[in-house]
């Protein structure tokens, strides 16, 4: 029983790096209906961001933390300006070719102009561990889970109660009905991409922070996963996005734990899978039937 | 008879282009001017060819996204280096394809009728789960020797082998467009509800041409394995599948002319972008980004090269 | 005369809305019936449910093959429709990338057979079959002047055409009896009386039973032998042009009170 709670706090830190993630996703998704392949590379930015102010400028975690989010937000935004807005009205497909191109432009620019190799992240925040019931968590973990769940609220209430949020979900129900009520899709699609971008650099850092290790490559694997989150908890769903991510790092860290590590990555498709075969858009998602 | 005898004249013209191109790499190989690196650059553009024209089949003509086309690669490839490493003859590696097309097959059917019922975006992220599942379950047996992967596959797989394949393929896959079941394919891709009521059983067809592609992307693994002679799980991933998708969005999503075309082009700008070592990537990305941006519909979006209509308006510019 | 279709007591429920309730109706071998109703009065999901597109909530659908007494309740669309039923779309659905000439065969394909090593490896017997196949689509679309279109690409006709093409299509289908949903939406009169012409001709030259839902009284009246009334999901009348032209809930349903 013991162990079994150990792996839900590691479970649970894990997963909420990959709701900040899942996310992204899903608001980019809900929006502009685009698998934004890059989105993971943003969270490796985010990531190299924290590693360069902590290393040369000294930064503190929340400082780190903030400028990376700033940061990334605005690369998100960049993004989608040059690289997916001309694409707006093109095939579906396309977009996501060229968010591909802009993933792979990302990874390997950063493996140019810093190396590919793996480096440590600089330990600002020295661990100590708590014994709780002979369940361990190290402090590192508390602010994890603290801070996802600090900034999952606040973009709760970015999306409830500010205009830009309503905006958000006006242009994602019905793009043009929005327009007609003066709704700048634009504004409004960079300010959800700087959301989401920023939720990634926030995970990238703390990832840093958590595993010690980053690379250019880092933010492959993770996204997908959370992409894979994204879509279990319903695709455009924001509180299925954060179940899903809890849910994923649940799964994978409770394979891991029972020996089966090796196919910890099969178990977590074999569960989407299934998921979509029994909720055709996943937990939160909404199935439009068509009309005939 | 006047039927037969027209088609006959385009079938024949098409049996001389690819004779002629076959005669004139033969040629170049025997000169020199075709070294083996050049070579292994034309080997794999035409796997790729093969692996474009299948999942351009499936995405393209039949509508549905498939995210999985390496994971029926794979199974090819493991089938082709378990098999050969076996029995090392000629005959094995024509069993090993065989073995390869139908575990490939039955593994689609079992992904398929299942995945098949989701749409868009749903589809192709469950089936790229399904690849990346067939992939770990390579990555974790004995008989393919685990994450290091086979090698010393003995090569069977020569470039006359692969060109012929590429070509016997392509010529399945186009033929099958242009029949009785690629036109039920295209109206299920174009609209499901309609093409059941004009009494199409769409799951059953939606599954026949999954099932194609996956066979073909089974041959295209073989020939990889054994040209190759080294293959390893992480070879057959999700970038893998991405590859392959990249190539048909880039060629035009139902051309498959466009899908040769890129894998044509593609293969090219890689090879020589080989010496740029790490900007090599970086440029790679630029340039598909600039590509898709300016050309949204892919080099062909939907176009194909036809030798009937080159005839007809050779013809008219004649009158 | 005999009756093709039977359709007893059939209830459609969305939620809590009742759709179509205790409907029952029959359909007739070589018939021309019209099923009218206000926006909302369950026709199109009537259609939809004798089509397979739907199932019933409740009550039964039945199909009488040669004699043969075949329940459509629970038969999948694309088995309903190899039994000889067909249809054309409100909101038109045409195979729109795909050529006229491709959209009619389409319609075809349960007609004729092509292996797939004949198909790929193109034996004779292939273009033989395509060849007389591609004629006989050809004559159809000949039919209603669209010949001359069949090398576009369906999205590129007129909508006019459309209509029309989806008709031809359910044609194709050699089926015994063909539902139109609305034929003359969006047509001029001009158009609607042509489309009404060509309507009578193909039923009475294919010998098939038209069942179609109009708004336009005029077209409808003129044209059709027995109309249905549908209003608010229940059946409100049957009976020749004339008897409902008389019936007086009708006329207060449909025409409103001073009508």
């Amino acid at each position: 029983m013991q162990t079994f709670f150990q792996q839900v706090i590691n479970g649970l830190s894990l997963g909420s790096i990959y709701a900040l993630l899942a996310l992204g996703y899903t608001m980019v998704y809900g929006i502009i209906k685009l698998i934004n392949f890059a989105h993971g590379d943003i969270y490796m930015l985010g990531a190299f961001w924290g590693y360069y102010v902590i290393n040369v400028w000294h930064f503190n975690f929340i400082a780190a933390l903030l400028s990376a989010m700033v940061i990334c937000g605005l690369s998100g935004v960049i993004i989608e300006y040059f690289a997916y807005r001309p694409l707006r009205h093109s095939p579906r497909i396309t977009a996501l070719i060229t968010a591909i191109g802009v993933s792979f432009f990302l990874e390997n620019g950063m493996a140019y102009l810093f190396g590919s190799n793996a480096r440590d992240f600089p330990q600002i925040v020295k661990q100590v561990n708590y014994n709780i019931g002979g369940v361990r968590i190290s402090n590192i973990q508390i602010q994890i889970l603290a801070t996802a769940c600090i900034l999952m609220l606040l973009l709760q209430l970015i999306i409830r109660y500010t205009k830009m949020g309503r905006a958000m979900r006006a242009v994602s129900v019905d793009n043009d009905a929005a327009q007609l009520v003066g709704i700048n899709p634009n504004l409004t699609i960079s300010f959800t991409f700087a959301l989401g971008s920023a939720l990634a650099g926030a995970a990238g850092v703390m990832i840093g922070l958590y595993y010690n290790s980053i690379d250019p490559l880092m933010g492959m694997t993770p996204g997908i996963k959370a992409f894979v989150a994204a879509v279990v908890g319903g695709i455009g769903s924001v509180p299925g996005a954060s179940l899903g991510g809890f849910l994923i790092g649940l799964l994978e860290t409770l394979v891991q734990s029972v020996g089966l590590s090796a196919y910890k990555d099969a178990v977590v498709y074999v569960v989407l899978i299934v998921i979509l075969l029994i909720l055709p858009t996943g937990i939160f998602g909404k199935n439009v039937k068509e009309k005939v | 008879m006047i039927i037969l005898k027209a088609n006959l004249k385009y079938n024949v013209c098409w049996f001389i282009v690819m004779a002629a191109a076959f005669y004139l790499v033969n040629i170049l190989v025997m000169v020199g001017i075709i070294d083996s690196f050049i070579e292994n650059m034309l080997v794999t553009i035409w796997i790729n060819v093969i692996l474009a024209t299948g999942l351009n089949l499936i995405i393209g003509f039949a509508g549905q996204f498939s995210l999985g086309h390496a994971g029926f690669m794979a199974i090819g490839a493991y089938a082709a280096a378990i098999i050969t490493q076996q029995v090392d003859t000629v005959g094995g590696f024509y069993l090993s394809l065989v073995v390869g097309v139908i575990i490939a097959i039955i593994a689609a059917v079992i992904v398929g009728i299942p995945t098949l019922r989701l749409k868009g975006d749903y589809l192709a992220i469950a089936t790229m789960g399904a690849a990346e599942i067939i992939r770990i379950i390579i990555n974790n047996l004995k008989i393919t020797n685990g994450p290091a992967g086979m090698f010393n596959i003995p090569q069977f797989a020569t470039w006359p082998f692969v060109y012929i394949t590429m070509c016997v393929t392509t010529i399945v896959v186009v033929n099958f467009i242009n029949s009785r079941g690629g036109r039920i394919i295209m109206s299920v891709r174009d609209d499901e509800i309609a093409a059941e009521s004009m009494g199409i059983n769409t799951t059953r067809w939606k599954l026949a041409a999954f099932v194609l592609g996956a066979a073909t992307a089974a041959i295209a693994g073989g020939l990889h394995a054994s040209y190759l002679q080294t293959i390893a799980p992480n070879d057959f991933g999700i970038m893998e599948s991405i590859s392959i998708l990249i190539i048909v969005v880039l060629g035009g999503v139902g051309s498959i002319t466009g899908s040769v075309v890129a894998a044509v082009v593609l293969g090219v700008l890689d090879t020589i972008l080989q010496d740029f070592g790490t900007l090599r990537m970086v440029i790679y990305a630029v340039a598909l980004i600039l590509i898709m941006v300016f050309k949204p519909s892919g080099l062909l979006g939907t176009w194909e090269f036809s030798i009937r209509r080159l005839f007809a308006s050779l013809k008219r510019r004649k009158v | 005369m005999t009756t093709l279709l039977k359709v007893n007591n059939l209830v459609k429920k969305f939620g809590g809305l009742t759709a179509v309730s205790d409907v029952s109706m029959q359909i007739n071998s070589d018939e021309l019936i019209a099923l009218i109703g206000p926006n909302g009065a369950g026709k199109t999901t009537l259609f939809n449910m004798l089509t397979g597109v739907i199932s019933p909530s409740s009550g039964t659908i039945t199909f009488d093959q040669e004699g043969k007494k075949i329940s459509l309740n629970h038969k999948k669309a694309y088995q309903i429709a190899e039994l000889g039923l067909a249809r054309t779309f409100q909101n038109i659905r045409l195979f729109k990338d795909m050529t006229v000439l491709d959209n009619v065969l389409v319609a075809m394909t349960n007609q004729y057979k092509e292996g797939f090593l004949q198909a790929v490896l193109r034996f004779p017997k292939f273009y033989q079959t395509e060849d007389v196949i591609v004629k006989k689509a050809r004559n159809l679309l000949a039919i209603f002047d669209l010949d001359k279109d069949m090398h576009k690409r369906a999205c590129n006709l007129p909508y006019g055409l459309q209509r029309r093409l989806e008709i031809v299509r359910g044609l194709a289908m050699s089926p015994k009896i063909l539902f139109l949903d609305e034929p003359a939406a969006g047509m001029n009169p001009e158009e609607t009386a042509a489309l009404a012409k060509l309507i009578r001709k193909i039923q009475k030259q294919f010998h098939i039973t038209v069942v179609l839902i109009e708004h336009d009284m005029s077209l409808v009246m003129n044209l059709v032998e027995r109309i249905y009334v549908l209003d608010q999901g229940t059946l409100l009348a049957e009976g020749t042009p004339k008897e409902i032209k008389q019936n007086k809930t009708v006329i207060k349903a449909y025409l409103g009170e001073e009508g």
